[in-house]
């Protein structure tokens, strides 16, 4: 544009000179953003490509024999029906313990006391607890604790619940994933603005008839998003479930709270460390890390599907 | 708005009181007039009646705009005090006017021989507008009470006139017409006492915020 | 002699405040502290039945929160210590074992800023009756559409109770959540400057509605609109950091109050 061209605006709002700083960090931001999605796809590209070939109807269905190094005779169905039981059991003890704790914190506790400020250091601790430590807190309490003293009330012979099982798995799993839950659901209940609750106060609601007509109601896509996070987390996890409940081997599928249970998490830590021939191996652990993948992958988007349901319920309506 | 609008009260009250000293001024050179016979100041006073009008147009202008700012209590009272004093002024210029035609037809005449009290009725109706106009800018309820029985004796002296000049009229009817113009004169003055009366009613309104108008006296 | 017209009292004293009909919520000698603050002090104040009473005053003056005193919403407050008596109806609504629940049933409340339930219009307006025990639906039904007809909605809403509340713009949400509060058929309404987040228009039906609503209902009405307060209530209480400075019939708030600081106050010397 030449001098004689330019007018008034032109001449003061358009920069004279290239804007280095905007450019350089846009640009870095965005590098950022693709080197993230290339390592995920270099991650899933490798697993895909080395899995594909193990992946079979077979394979997802078949209750294998003890030996798990076969890839014609061996199967994953226990271990994927192992994961999903725990993590579904997980999430029946998770979520109402970390909602009502949630309420708790936001609706009842005096935000100044000292129990409340113990409960909020409590849970954001807990939050920074390595697995392996929930694995040994699930032996110590659960199993030795809990599970013995069941088993002494009920006079059973030998032990049924003092021993590693699906239930004790599942708690401690609800232990470690809690503070997700609470932190989700602790943002959905901050998040409704407080003249809804004032409103129902002065119609001469209670306090929980309130929380429950009327805030559970408005929360309730924030406490599926914990849950889904919970989820995702406990799905991929194997250390809290080492000593608490999973077994090398189990001839038959999962059925009763005691019973141990094959997981696909510790299935791959079998298959890497185990495998008397790599190279033969390498097509069955590909495979396994694939399905756990598609199995979290599958579980999510039943989450996600839910509470995208919920918020249209709540967006249409009444 | 605040300051706007103390300003906005400010030029009113400012207003007023130049069409007040107007006013003062219509019949204080129309006495003069009528007294010292004198044409030129007489049509004088009935010109300068146009500015005394143009007053009350511009001061009501300027209090509705006020109003559209919703004053309240006293600021309430003051802009509508100051229409009723204005919309009395304006009428004060009037009566002016026509003592000022008066003493202008009674300049062309000779005069009459008849010793007429008019120059006190005029200082009284003059005192009592002074006194009104004083009580309205030092917001002083109290002078204003005062000044309104001083009513009754200008009606008084109005009375008495009407009828010297009525015997007068019969005794010598070759001066009915000047007698008249005193007559017509005199009610005037009557009237402009009366006038600011009802500015000092309006006074006492502003600062008390009691009506006494139409409140029953002895008469 | 002339003799001088003067008022029988020549200095105009404060006058006593003027209560049409029987007083209906006493307030005696109140106050209200903050942990150490005290906000309200030795409020003493009688409001007449079926009429519309006005707390004015500048910001942090104290007249919300005797608003919430009076249904006892300052009791969602931690730390909030109450002196003195508020009596409505007769009963002192501090006293031991007191049913909150019953009390708010009896003091409904309209707030500054609509805050209408994520329902429908039909379930905001409903939500009361179903929590105090209507569980018929041509009852619901019956109360639900006279309660709209009585906030001036009904006619805007009708084709769509079903629909959530808000879809509607912040008048008509306003109007609802009025329509929700008489819906419990409550004695005292609260009003916290309840057109303050209005345009001209839906402020004007709001007050429309004020006017007709006071023939049924006790209406206390907490407001910085001063011309608002002069438009539509027949009582004006004057609150200045906490006291109250004035209180008499509206009339005379503005047009001759008897205190100077209400008079500065209305004439916009300050606040």
């Amino acid at each position: 544009m030449s001098p004689r061209q330019s007018t008034t605006a032109t001449r003061h709002f358009k920069s004279e000179k290239f804007d280095f700083s905007s450019f350089f960090f846009s640009g870095l931001t965005g590098l950022a953003t693709l080197l993230i999605l290339a390592i995920l796809a270099v991650i899933l590209l490798n697993i895909i490509i080395n899995g594909w070939s193990g992946l079979s109807w077979h394979f997802v269905s078949t209750i294998p024999k003890k030996d798990f190094f076969d890839i014609h005779t061996t199967g994953v169905l226990p271990m994927i029906v192992g994961t999903s039981i725990r993590v579904i059991v997980m999430t029946v003890f998770v979520i109402p313990v970390g909602v009502v704790t949630a309420i708790y914190l936001t609706e009842y506790a005096p935000n100044t006391s000292l129990i409340t400020r113990t409960i909020r250091a409590a849970v954001n601790n807990l939050a920074g607890v390595p697995s392996i430590v929930f694995g040994l807190f699930g032996v110590g309490f659960f199993i030795n604790f809990i599970g013995k003293n069941v088993d002494r009330a009920l006079h059973n012979s030998g032990p049924v619940w003092g021993q590693p099982a699906l239930i004790w798995a599942s708690m401690t799993l609800a232990v470690m994933t809690l503070p997700v839950v609470i932190v989700a659901t602790e943002e959905s209940l901050k998040a409704i603005p407080p003249g809804l609750r004032e409103a129902s106060l002065a119609l001469g609601a209670t306090k929980l008839e309130t929380i429950w007509r009327i805030v559970l109601p408005q929360a309730l896509p924030g406490i599926l998003t914990g849950g889904i996070l919970a989820v995702s987390r406990a799905a991929g996890e194997v250390a809290p479930i080492l000593f608490t409940g999973v077994a090398y081997y189990t001839s038959s599928l999962p059925t009763k709270l005691t019973d141990q249970f094959m997981d696909l998490g510790y299935h791959i830590f079998v298959l890497s460390t185990q495998s008397p021939n790599i190279d033969q191996t390498r097509p069955i652990l590909y495979a396994t890390v694939l399905v756990l993948l598609m199995l979290t992958f599958a579980l999510n988007i039943v989450a996600i599907v839910i509470r995208a349901r919920v918020r249209k319920k709540m967006r249409a309506l009444g | 708005m605040d300051n706007l609008f103390e300003s906005g009260l400010e030029n009113l009250r400012q207003k007023l009181l130049v069409m007040a000293s107007r006013a003062e001024t219509a019949v204080n050179q129309s006495v003069e007039a009528l007294m010292q016979r004198d044409y030129d100041l007489a049509l004088q006073v009935k010109t300068d009646d146009d500015i005394i009008d143009r007053f009350e147009i511009e001061i009501d202008e300027m209090a509705i705009l006020l109003l559209t700012k919703a004053p309240l209590a006293s600021n309430l009272r003051l802009v509508t005090v100051a229409m009723k004093i204005s919309q009395n002024l304006e009428r004060i210029g009037d009566e002016a006017t026509k003592i000022a035609k008066r003493a202008r037809d009674l300049s062309q005449e000779p005069p009459i021989k008849l010793q007429l009290d008019l120059p006190r009725m005029a200082v009284l109706a003059l005192t009592m507008l002074k006194e009104a106009l004083d009580a309205f800018v030092n917001r002083d309820s109290l002078a204003a009470r005062v000044l309104i029985p001083r009513d009754k004796e200008v009606d008084a002296l109005n009375r008495q006139m009407h009828q010297a000049l009525a015997r007068h009229m019969m005794e010598y009817p070759d001066t009915i017409g000047r007698c008249l113009h005193w007559i017509v004169a005199a009610k005037s003055l009557e009237r402009i006492a009366d006038h600011a009366k009802n500015m000092a009613e309006e006074v006492v309104y502003l600062c008390e915020a009691q009506d006494i108008r139409h409140t029953a006296r002895k008469m | 002699m002339a003799d001088i017209v003067l008022p029988k009292n020549f200095v105009p004293a404060a006058a006593p405040a003027a209560e049409p009909g029987k007083p209906f919520i006493e307030i005696q000698d109140v106050s209200l502290y903050y942990g150490g603050a005290q906000a309200l002090k030795n409020i003493s104040l009688n409001l007449g039945e079926k009429v519309v009473t006005a707390f004015i005053g500048p910001s942090g003056c104290g007249k919300s929160t005797l608003l919430r005193c009076l249904n006892r919403m300052n009791d969602l407050i931690d730390n909030v210590r109450i002196d003195g008596s508020i009596k409505i109806g007769g009963h002192d609504i501090y006293a031991e074992g007191v049913d909150i629940i019953e009390l708010r049933k009896r003091v409904g409340m309209v707030f500054q800023k609509s805050n209408p339930f994520p329902k429908s219009i039909y379930e905001n307006v409903a939500y009361g009756l179903r929590l105090h025990g209507v569980s018929k639906k041509s009852e619901m039904d019956a109360i639900v559409e006279e309660s709209l007809q009585n906030a001036a909605i009904w006619d805007e809403v009708k084709d769509r109770l079903h629909s959530s509340a808000l879809g509607l713009s912040g008048g008509q949400q306003q109007r609802l959540c009025i329509a929700r509060a008489i819906a419990i058929k409550p004695e005292v309404i609260l009003m916290d400057e309840p057109a303050s987040a209005l345009d001209p228009i839906a402020t004007s039906r709001i007050e429309d509605l004020i006017l007709n609503l006071k023939k049924e209902f006790t209406i206390v009405i907490v407001t910085h609109n001063m011309q608002q307060a002069a438009r539509i209530s027949d009582q004006t209480a004057f609150f200045y950091i906490g006291e109250l400075v004035e209180f008499g019939p509206t009339s005379k708030i503005f047009t001759n109050p008897s205190q100077k600081r209400t008079e500065d106050y209305v004439t916009g010397r300050f606040g």
